[in-house]
């Protein structure tokens, strides 16, 4: 199954301005609404044979020029029978950006779920396990946003300063 | 120094040079190694530059056997408490080189998750610079820290006791304030900067 076919399908499956398409190079993505992603990612797996989660990211687009929402999650999958590979991009936004884990669909959406709440601070809905994989535990910022400094907020000053006397 | 009416064999000295004199020639480095420095390091410990010739060449992987901690590469916010522990896990009389301008300073990573430089969290006596420093640089580091001991050890760790000259690196907390902003991405020229409002 192409590319054409593939969306071809997906069109007829959920109607033809259920989703919009881009095309960058030999990158081809999806971009949907929040609210369908799951059910157009489960159909992707099971009929269309998207068996391999190979990337799953994301992205703050505050201050980005023309963006419209502020959060992006990505997920790049790949068909191991074809080597058919399909970008899907969804967005969510403040307060409570929110996206639904797709850890049931794909094991190995776990760590990638967590590394992108790690970072940005959204939320997996449904995810098992959903806390810090990176930082430490006791990190309260979500240091991957744009409104975040680069140099911190003092945490990695944040320790107590063991002297020669000490020690 | 030799005494007269005894044999040539017999020397006098201080307990304490004697004591440095056997410290300073029998080094166990605890190889904190994080990033490329390590490897250097472990350039060092191997036979073209030989650290053995200066006896530091048992090193240990687990800090209650170690006397000297070299700490190789950036340390990251998450690190430091494991680094601290590992110090304070080794026995006394203990000494700290730290390796190349990451363990010094923070090097180039000036971000939010690295440690700008060990000394403001465990003690230092030396510092290599260099990015990362050559194996030469480090048996600098371990011959001026041989000369170190010899000049102000005591038996007793009497110099462990006194307080650090000066005080600590000021903190960097305050160099950011929380209303500045990164400028959005899109620009390369400016795409790192930090902007006022």
């Amino acid at each position: 199954m192409t590319r054409e076919e593939i969306v071809n399908k997906l069109r007829e499956r959920f109607g033809a301005d259920a989703f919009s398409t881009s095309e960058f190079r030999d990158n081809y993505r999806i971009i949907l609404p929040v609210e369908r992603v799951y059910s157009v990612l489960e159909y992707l797996k099971i009929s269309c044979g998207f068996d391999l989660l190979a990337e799953l990211g994301g992205a703050d687009y505050l201050q980005y020029p023309n963006a419209r929402d502020r959060y992006g999650v990505w997920y790049v999958l790949v068909n191991t029978t074809t080597g058919v590979r399909l970008i899907v991009k969804t967005f969510t936004n403040d307060p409570e950006p929110t996206v639904p884990s797709v850890y049931p669909l794909w094991k190995g959406a776990d760590w990638m779920e967590r590394e992108v709440y790690d970072m940005y601070g959204v939320v997996f809905d449904g995810h098992p396990d959903l806390r810090r994989i990176l930082l430490p535990d006791e990190f309260t910022s979500f240091p991957m946003r744009k409104d975040y400094p680069m140099r911190g907020r003092g945490e990695r000053h944040n320790f107590p300063i063991i002297s020669r006397p000490e020690s | 120094m030799a005494v007269e009416g005894l044999s040539e064999s017999v020397m006098v000295t201080q307990l304490d040079k004697l004591a440095n004199w056997v410290r300073k020639n029998s080094l166990w480095p605890m190889p904190f190694a994080t990033a490329c420095c390590g490897i250097e390091l472990m350039a060092t410990g191997a036979s073209r530059h030989d650290i053995a010739r200066f006896g530091a060449e048992a090193m240990r992987f687990t800090p209650r056997q170690c006397d000297l901690m070299i700490v190789a590469g950036r340390v990251a916010m998450k690190m430091l408490p494991v680094l601290q522990r590992i110090w304070l896990q080794m026995p006394e009389p203990k000494w700290c080189i730290s390796m190349g301008a990451c363990a010094s300073s923070g090097g180039v990573f000036d971000t939010y998750a690295v440690v700008q430089g060990i000394d403001r969290f465990i003690p230092v006596d030396v510092y290599v610079p260099g990015c990362p420093p050559r194996p030469e640089q480090l048996l600098q580091s371990v011959i001026d820290l041989q000369d170190k001991i010899q000049r102000t050890g005591t038996i007793a760790g009497k110099e462990f006791q006194i307080p650090a000259q000066g005080h600590p690196p000021r903190s960097l907390a305050v160099d950011v304030p929380p209303t500045e902003r990164m400028v959005a991405p899109g620009n390369y020229a400016t795409a790192t900067r930090l902007q006022s409002e």
